[in-house]
Parts: C-alpha cells; sequence; structure tokens
C-alpha cells in the first residue's frame, strides 16, 4: 500500500519534470524519491556508530570488572559494616572494612581542591571570556591549558616537598607531621585550575555578544554584565566545568598518594594526614594481595564506591543544572 | 553645561548644499562634525544632525552606510567595538558625551537602545525589567510597581502579567521586542536609539511598535533606524537620508548624511536627487 503510493507519486514527479524548463546546466533531474545512495556517507555512519559502541562497551566492561570482584567482597563483609564502619584495617589480624576514614580523607582533600580552584578557575574564566583582548585570550588560552598538562607526580612532590616540608614546617611553623590533607588539597587544586577554566570559557564565550550589549545599553558594567548576565546564561557549562574539577579531585591519586598520608584514620583538621580512597587503592594494589582474597577483593568495593560518588555528583549537578539553568 | 530645554530654536549647521535644512525647536542631542572609525576605515563622515526633544527621527539610506554605525555612536555603544573611534562631538543637554570624565556608563543609562534582534536576558519577564534598575543602583520604591509600569508602557503588561516569573525566552518575537523596550525605559532615559526595531517582526507586531513609539515620544526621545520607508513616513517626525560615498582614490565607501528634514519635506519634496532617487526606490 505504502509502496505503492510512493511509486505513483513518483511517477507523476517525474512526469512533472519532464513539463518544467529542460535547462542542460545545473543539477540533473532527479525525482526526490529516486533514494540516491551516497556510499560515502554510510561509511561514516558506520564508523561513528563503531566508536560509540566502542565507548559504551568500555564503560561496561569496567562496570563488570568493578562488580564481579566487588560482589565477592560483599559476601564476605556487610554492605551497612562497609559503608558506615569507622575503623579501615584491611590487613590486620582483626580485619575491619570501615570505610568512613577512607571517604573522610577524600571529602577533606576534594573540598579543599574545590575552595582553590572553583573560584580562581572562574576568575580565570571570566577575565579570558570577559576582560581580555581577544588576542590576549588567544595566548593566555593555551598556555592555561599547558598547565593541565603537567605530569600530577611533579604536583604530588611539589605538595610534599615544598608546601608542606618547606612552606608549612620550616615557614609557618604550623603544627603538622610529613603529610597533610591541606597540602595535597592546595596542589590538587591548583592542578583543576585550568580545567575549571577552559570549560568555563568556552562556555561563557559561547554567550551571545547580543545579552551582553543588552546589558550594557542599559549602564551596567563590565562586572555586572559578566556576573549577572553572562555567568547565569553560561551556567550548565560552567557547572559542567566545576562537575569535572570534583570528578578529577575525587579520582586524583598521585598527588595524594605522595602527599596526604597513608594511615587510615578519621581526619578531623586540614593538617592531619589522612589515607584518600584513590590513595588506598594505589597503595594496596602495589602490594602482594593475592587474587581473589579478601584483600584484593576489597580493592574493587573501594574503587566500585568512588565509581558511585561520581555518578551521584554528576546526577545531582545534572537536576541542578535543569533547576537553574538559564537557555539562550 | 547648557540647558536642556533652550527654547531659543537652533540652526542646524549646513548640509552639503550649503543651505540650512531645519530649524528644530528643542534638541536634546546634537552630533556635530562627526567622524566614526573602524581602525583606519572611515565608516562615516562628516554628520551634523541635532535630535528635537520628544520627537521621533527616522534614519534611513542603503545597506552599508553607517546608520547603525552612527546610532551606535550616539550612546557610546561602539566602545565595546575594538577599534571603533568618534571624531568630532556628540553633545547630550548640551555636554559632549566623548568629553573627558565623562562615564560611557552613565552615557549609556541616559540613552538606551533597542536591537535590531530581540534580545531579552535569559530569565524571568520580571527580572529582565528590573535588571537594570538593579544594577544602575535607581533608587525605587517598589520594584513591583516599576516592573508594571515599564510593562504597562511597552504595552506588554496585560499579555505577560500573570507570568511574570516565567522565562522571558517563552515570548514571541513581538513579545520579546516589546519586553525588551520596557526594559529599555526601565532606567528611565532620556532617548531611546532603535536600530530597525522591527526587523524580525510580522506586520501586525510592526504596528504594535509603531503604536507605541507614537505612545513613547510624549516622554521619550526616539532615534529609529529603518529599512521600511513607509515605517519612516508613518513614525517620524523628522528623517535623515545617508548614503554610502565612494571614494575616487581608494574606493572605499564612507557613509554621509545627504538630507535631513522634516519627513514631509524628505518624502514629498526632496532636494537632493540621490534622495528623491531613493525613497522612490531608483536607488543603485
Ligand atoms: N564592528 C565593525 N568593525 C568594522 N567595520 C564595521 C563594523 N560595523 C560596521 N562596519 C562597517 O561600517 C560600515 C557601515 O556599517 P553599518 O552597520 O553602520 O551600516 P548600516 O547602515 O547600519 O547598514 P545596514 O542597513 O545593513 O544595517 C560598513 O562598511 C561596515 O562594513
Ligand atoms: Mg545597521
Amino acid at each position: 500500500m505504502l509502496a505503492n503510493t510512493t511509486a505513483s507519486v513518483t511517477e507523476a514527479t517525474t512526469t512533472a519534470s519532464t513539463g518544467g524548463p529542460t535547462t542542460p546546466s545545473g543539477h540533473p533531474q532527479r525525482s526526490l524519491f529516486a533514494g540516491r545512495a551516497r556510499p560515502g556517507e554510510a561509511v561514516i555512519k558506520l564508523g561513528l556508530r563503531l566508536a560509540a559502541t566502542v565507548a559504551i562497551l568500555t564503560t561496561i566492561g569496567i562496570i563488570i570488572a568493578l562488580l564481579v570482584p566487588a560482589i565477592g567482597f560483599f559476601r564476605e563483609v556487610p554492605v551497612f559494616d562497609f559503608l558506615f564502619g569507622d575503623r579501615w584495617a584491611p590487613r590486620f589480624a582483626d580485619a575491619s572494612f570501615g570505610v568512613i576514614p577512607l571517604v573522610t580523607a577524600t571529602l577533606w582533600t576534594t573540598a579543599i581542591a574545590l575552595i582553590v580552584s572553583v573560584p580562581l578557575g572562574l576568575g580565570a574564566a571570566i577575565l579570558l571570556s570577559e576582560y581580555a583582548r581577544p588576542g590576549v585570550r588567544k595566548t593566555l588560552k593555551p598556555i592555561l591549558e599547558l598547565l593541565a598538562g603537567v605530569p600530577t607526580v611533579v604536583y604530588g612532590l611539589f605538595a610534599l616537598q615544598f608546601i608542606q616540608a618547606t612552606v608549612f614546617r620550616d615557614w609557618l611553623q604550623l603544627d603538622t607531621g610529613a603529610f597533610s590533607v591541606l597540602a595535597a588539597g592546595l596542589v590538587m587544586g591548583i592542578m583543576i585550575i585550568p580545567t575549571v577554566a577552559s570549560i568555563s570559557e568556552d562556555a561563557m564565550s559561547a554567550v551571545p555578544m547580543s545579552l551582553r550589549q543588552g546589558s550594557f545599553a542599559l549602564g551596567a558594567n563590565r562586572m555586572q554584565t559578566s556576573l549577572r548576565v553572562v555567568f547565569p546564561a553560561a551556567l550548565s557549562g560552567v557547572m559542567a566545568a566545576v562537575v569535572l574539577g570534583i570528578s578529577r579531585a575525587v579520582g586524583e591519586t598521585m598527588i595524594v598518594a605522595i602527599a596526604a598520608g597513608n594511615q587510615a584514620r578519621i581526619v578531623g583538621g586540614p593538617l592531619e594526614q589522612g589515607q584518600t580512597m584513590t590513595g588506598f587503592i594505589a597503595n594496596a594494589a602495589l602490594g602482594d594481595s593475592r587474587v581473589g582474597s579478601l584483600e584484593y577483593d576489597t580493592l574493587y568495593a573501594v574503587g566500585l564506591l568512588l565509581f558511585a560518588i561520581t555518578l551521584i555528583v554528576n546526577f545531582i549537578s545534572i537536576r541542578l543544572v535543569r533547576r537553574f539553568r538559564q537557555a539562550y | 553645561m547648557a540647558s536642556a530645554h533652550d527654547d531659543a530654536p537652533m540652526h542646524l549647521r549646513p548640509m552639503h548644499t550649503g543651505q540650512v535644512t531645519d530649524h528644530i525647536a528643542r534638541p536634546i542631542m546634537r552630533v556635530e562634525n562627526v567622524d566614526v572609525y573602524y581602525g583606519d576605515f572611515r565608516a562615516v563622515t562628516e554628520v551634523n544632525l541635532a535630535f528635537g526633544l520628544n520627537e521621533i527621527t527616522a534614519l534611513i539610506g542603503p545597506s552599508g552606510c553607517g546608520k547603525s554605525t552612527l546610532l551606535r555612536s550616539l550612546n557610546r555603544m561602539n566602545d565595546l567595538i575594538d577599534g571603533a573611534r568618534v571624531d568630532g562631538e556628540i553633545l547630550f543637554h548640551g555636554e559632549n558625551i566623548y568629553g573627558k570624565g565623562v562615564d560611557p556608563i552613565e552615557v549609556r543609562r541616559r540613552i538606551g537602545m533597542v536591537f535590531q534582534k530581540p534580545n531579552p536576558f535569559p530569565k524571568s519577564i520580571y527580572d529582565n525589567i528590573a535588571y537594570g534598575p538593579r544594577v544602575t543602583g535607581m533608587k525605587v520604591d517598589s520594584m513591583d510597581d516599576l516592573v508594571e509600569e515599564s510593562l504597562t508602557r511597552a504595552a506588554l503588561w496585560d499579555e505577560v502579567k500573570d507570568k511574570l516569573k516565567q522565562s522571558a525566552i517563552g515570548l514571541s518575537g513581538g513579545q520579546q521586542q516589546r519586553l525588551c523596550i520596557a526594559r529599555a525605559i526601565s532606567v528611565r532615559p532620556d532617548v531611546i536609539l532603535m536600530d530597525e526595531p522591527c526587523a524580525s517582526l510580522d506586520p501586525i507586531a510592526t504596528m504594535r511598535i509603531e503604536d507605541l513609539m507614537q505612545e513613547l515620544r510624549k516622554q521619550y526621545t526616539i532615534v529609529i533606524v529603518t529599512h521600511n520607508m513607509q515605517q519612516a513616513a508613518r513614525v517620524a517626525d523628522r528623517t535623515a537620508f545617508f548614503t554610502a560615498q565612494v571614494s575616487e582614490g581608494t574606493g572605499a565607501r564612507t557613509g554621509v548624511l545627504v538630507e535631513y528634514g522634516t519627513t514631509t519635506q524628505i518624502f514629498e519634496d526632496p532636494k537632493d536627487q540621490r534622495t528623491e532617487d531613493y525613497i522612490s526606490g531608483r536607488f543603485g
């Protein structure tokens, strides 16, 4: 039935087109329903599909790789004891798997990193997008992005040797040991600045010029225009930048492994040392735990928790963006 | 500073013909020997004009002759364009807005602008109107009243009074443009510059804006750029015709003011052949 109609329409079109001007130049006359095959397009489509499939399969693979050993872990240790226990001692004879100490250390380093990177990153973004002349922006932004490429082990050593040992202990005479979540968090914050700045700068530059003009034409100054018009209009991009910053802070391993400490104790203040979730994984993974042992599975339980936290952060931010979004 | 409401008639500077074309009883703004440059490129040259208080002045002319450029220089919006520069004087209440110590922000508050494409902020209708008074630190007894008053004057209140908290982006194009007009008058400017405000609107929305302009001229002075001859004829008290002059040496196109007078005179009795050609559609 459908094919039938199409066929008759095709016919009608063809007859109609013969009545039209038959100029030899220009596009050849062709029925709209001819369904011209474009082999190049098909190949491109296939390639894109393949790329998407690989990405999805990898994600599923990671989840399975995390889940299987983690399930083994939770067969031995109740989920409740894991999530809410306040003693982390997986290697001891009277082993205990309360993850709270690791979580507190991660919270401290992440919070400190965000306190540093969000204001400075957003400030840099506003400066670049709203204040800098185009030429300046074109040179400054790549330099900023270069900073994001410094290996994290370098940042880690900087935190340990310079910030903690020299600045905190020698210069400021602070009451702190060889490690602190503050030193690790501060340096991690510096590391994340370019990420936050670059992505939010993209979002703010994408805000149409006409909105800025509208604001200036009312007698607003540059700061008001930046903060009250451009910034809210770019909010979803800015939020994405902050979320990526949080994800990087939660997941950052090298800096905290080097400078935050390696004793899993509940962290009560910024000058204390503490082992973060990633710090524990890095330490334990380098150790000699047997595949399939409970100690080995512990790694995956913590890994799964990290994964879940990142997911939750993403989820919350999507909700927030939906609520406060000012789409232009 | 000279008085704004100088009742003495003012001689406009002679046009290129060397004749005095018009008298304006109460000029609120005067453009004197103005050239506008973008870098080395002179976009507009030797413009002399005056805008009468509570009058509507239309700027017309072919595309690229510098109407928008001149309009932007009237409230220093071209400060925002890298390399843009104004020579000559633009007097507002007798004071040069490009003079030393003049705050461009205050200039823009006193001389508002409505753009070709409606550009409401992606905020609520209410916040769109309240934005200007807030950022300029205007003393306001009741923001609600000011919002209502501005929207009423822009003939939009009845359509939006039940959805003030909704996003302005949800309004139709014509409503958005009236919102932008309401936003412009919320800071109580003296002059409103409009750059083809109806260019993206349908005829009905255009009529509404034109009616609105007639209403607004009682309190404000309006300068409007338009490509629509009928619109200029319908709304404007005075009309200035510009064209682009091609320099023999370099081939650069520079905007010049050809003729300025009452709208009736420009449309019915143009003195310059180029004006006549343009308004009768015989141009270029
Ligand atoms: N931001 C800018 N930078 C450089 N040159 C510009 C800029 N804006 C306009 N010009 C140039 O100045 C001249 C006048 O432009 P303008 O936009 O003022 O013309 P217009 O009369 O408003 O034209 P239209 O009727 O098409 O809007 C043109 O040659 C244009 O290329
Ligand atoms: Mg224009």
